[in-house]
């Protein structure tokens, strides 16, 4: 059994659906861990849900990467612990330092609430292992900022890497301009860093991952953390 | 003692934003308008410091909260 927590920022608001697939899903044990609080002992995985961590004030993720709890997710990270950080928490991680890039605002300047298409570009990753690579899986985005932005030699970089995870595709896994609807830069969906066990997505695995919801694709990403931990 | 930060996205980097602004800007019949570039105005309170220490406050400000070095530039001024 693993234990994974949930982080709570102040304005966070994917928090109890997370704990939900955590617990009632996958059937781990789940921890709410609120943002002042730096002691994560006895976690084998932490995960930093979507939602709007102080009004977006600022930047998105400006603010809460100066929350107590990060300098223990930094800690954590450092030795090797499995983080997952999904839309806002993957933009606290970006602002943190935790994984590269940055999130400018949607090509189309609007919000965007979709399902869309990722495919799996690496499997050797805390939120990957078990995935097939090449494999779509389908889930929503809910994001005003998610075009991935980094300069052209660090995108290079980063590829050679292997620290692209997923890229939004066709259904059929198919590159295609009007599928990448954000505009990140090489369709980037989502990101590792250098030591695989920092992984951030855009698109919300927590919402589709039960069949009523129109997809359980979401629910293999969960349970990807889950056996990185359990095999660890 | 104030400081003035400006933050602004780097040349390099696309500005969604000011785009759909210079595009209504276009559509208003500003032909002259040839670009727009969106970015962040601050004005920094600071008391107790001389003018080289609000400048050096106001730029260690900048640097680690007010402006995202991936993305963006900034410039301070004091008065």
């Amino acid at each position: 059994m693993a234990s994974v927590g949930v982080v709570i920022f102040p304005g966070s608001n994917c928090d109890h659906d997370t704990y939900h697939v955590v617990k009632h899903v996958c059937g781990q044990q789940a921890k709410f861990i609120w943002h002042k609080d730096s002691d994560l002992s006895g976690l084998d995985a932490v995960i930093l849900p979507g939602g709007f961590s102080y009004g977006d004030y600022l930047r998105t993720g400006a603010i809460a990467k100066f929350s107590p709890v990060m300098g223990a997710v930094a800690e954590f990270a450092k030795k090797g612990g499995p983080v997952l950080g999904i839309c806002n928490g993957f933009q606290i991680l970006q602002e943190a330092g935790l994984l590269p890039g940055a999130m400018l605002r949607n090509r189309s300047v609007k919000f965007l609430s979709q399902p869309v298409n990722i495919r799996v570009e690496r499997n050797d990753t805390a939120a990957t292992a078990g995935l097939r690579v090449g494999e779509v899986l389908t889930m929503p985005i809910a994001h005003g900022e998610g075009n991935f932005y980094m300069p052209d030699a660090e995108l290079d970089e980063l590829e050679s890497k292997g620290q692209v995870v997923f890229r939004y595709t066709d259904i059929g896994g198919g590159l295609d301009d009007a599928a990448n609807v954000n505009g990140s830069a090489r369709a980037i969906a989502g990101v590792c860093s250098p030591g695989r066990n920092v992984v951030g997505l855009m698109p919300h695995p927590e919402r589709a991952s039960e069949p009523e919801l129109g997809s359980a694709d979401g629910r293999r990403i969960m349970e990807a953390l889950i056996r990185t931990v359990v095999h660890a | 003692m104030k400081a003035r930060v400006y933050v602004t996205l780097k040349k390099s980097v696309f500005d969604p934003q000011g785009k759909t602004i210079h595009d209504a800007l276009k559509s208003m019949g500003y032909a002259s308008v040839a670009d727009v570039r969106q970015g962040k105005f601050f004005e920094v309170a600071l008391d107790g410091v001389s003018a080289e220490q609000a400048k050096a406050t106001a730029e260690e400000v900048a640097r680690k909260v007010l402006a995202n070095p991936v993305i963006e530039s900034f410039r301070v001024e004091v008065e």
